[in-house]
């Protein structure tokens, strides 16, 4: 069976982005978003452990008995998080500072465990790679936009320079978090939702454009 | 006995798990849509939660200190967070069917649930609990890490079961077929950290 790249591309970046549309993982969205620069800090620690975790469950999913399958996903995560948090320790320590306690944390992200056993015990090695380089991608990009609206919103500032003086401290407090998360998913339905539609018409064009090609001939 | 409520007032309000520090979101999310249902996970975690203080804290400082194994953290702890799970539901089920009933569902989500994680990583924190409960770095110990995992699980409860009643009401509400599910939830949510909030003024 031939692997169909792009789609597993779009489902990770639009069609079941991990933020906005499966709303999962959302705790170290909803507490990183204070500042864009955690959003890429975190987003590429989970991306690099869901790539790691994607790969090794691709290729042990022969190995592991069933009933036995979430503690086996669990211990190959929790070793590439451990991997990752000593590396950011050595080479970034400012990152490490700033994620804090969420970087043990990626453990339980719902995310990786949700594609491991979703995606990776079901699917061949690069398929799973690519697929846990786009879902990664896409949660990435989700919470560095995030951070950035609350950055700017909440403290005036973008990737830490200073814009304006001008903030609003709603958006860098905990309730800002559920706010604008929430309108964050409602825009992004609102979007995809129109352009399925323009695509869906666009589709059914050109259907009718074969038909009529048919009737001609 | 001053040190004592202020534990309680820190884990329980100015620092709650769920609304000011984000852990456990999901469940609060996703199984805050009754009373019930969100009171019996609020207890469930509290539960797994003081067992896991109880139990991980004196692992982590007398054992994998003295063997220089700190990086092995994250493996043991979920694995203790695992076991404990697994443990309280057969016990359960052999001794108190009613409360299996009550709990049993909720216990396999508790152990991907952050804030059981989030609360085993914070104990061992000496830095991160002196500045939450307002002690010296060196003071900590075992009594503290089991009092915190304790009443940070209450927090929990309290969050979720306050989520639960304002969800029953909003989902009699009617309301736009965009913003059911999540986007309402999350904007209640937003209320009820807008009411924590004023703790953190204290």
């Amino acid at each position: 069976m031939k692997t169909n790249f792009k789609k597993i591309a779009k489902d990770g970046l639009i069609t079941s982005n991990p933020t906005l549309k499966l709303v999962l993982g959302t705790c170290p969205t909803l507490a990183l978003t204070t500042a864009a620069m955690n959003g890429i800090g975190m987003g590429l620690a989970v991306t690099f452990v869901l790539i790691c975790s994607n790969v090794i469950i691709s290729l042990l999913k022969r190995a592991i008995p069933k009933e036995v399958r979430i503690p086996a996903f669990i211990l190959v995560i929790a070793t590439f998080v451990t991997i990752v948090r000593l590396a950011l320790d050595y080479f970034l320590p400012d990152i490490y500072e700033s994620l804090g306690l969420y970087l043990p944390l990626i453990v339980v992200n719902c995310i990786i465990l949700a594609r491991a056993e979703s995606f990776a015990s079901k699917n061949g090695v690069l398929a799973s790679a690519t697929d846990g380089l786009f879902m990664g991608i896409g949660f990435t990009l989700a919470l560095t936009t995030m951070g950035a609206v609350r950055e700017i919103l909440g403290s005036g500032a973008i990737f830490g320079y200073k814009l304006w003086g001008f903030s609003i401290g709603f958006f860098s407090s905990s309730a800002g978090a559920f706010f604008t998360y929430a309108m964050f998913i409602l825009l992004f339905a609102l979007i995809t939702d129109k352009a399925a539609e323009k695509s869906r018409i666009k589709k059914s064009a050109k259907i009718g454009d074969f038909t009529q090609t048919k009737e001609a001939k | 006995m001053g040190q004592f409520l202020m534990i309680i007032v820190s884990a329980v309000f100015i620092n709650n798990f769920v609304v000011v520090q984000f852990l456990g979101i999901c469940p609060f999310l996703g199984v805050s849509k009754d009373f019930k249902s969100a009171l019996g996970m609020g207890i469930a975690v509290t539960f797994v939660m003081t067992l896991t203080c109880l139990i991980t804290y004196p692992i982590y400082t007398f054992l994998l200190v003295p063997l220089g194994l700190e990086f092995m953290e994250i493996i043991v702890f979920i694995f203790i967070i695992a076991s404990i799970v697994q443990m309280i539901e057969m016990v359960l089920k052999r001794f108190s069917p009613t409360l299996y009933n009550a709990m049993g569902i909720y216990l396999p989500l508790i152990t991907t649930n952050c804030a059981v994680l989030g609360a085993a990583e914070l104990v061992i924190d000496g830095g991160q609990m002196a500045s939450l409960l307002g002690i010296a770095a060196d003071q900590m110990n075992m009594g503290y890490a089991v009092l915190y995992g304790l009443f940070a699980g209450l927090g929990f409860t309290l969050a979720i079961v306050l989520m639960s009643g304002l969800r029953e009401k909003t989902a009699r509400l009617n309301v736009s077929k965009r913003l059911k599910g999540f986007p309402i939830a999350m904007l209640t949510a937003t209320f009820i950290a807008m009411a924590f909030y004023v703790f953190t003024l204290i």
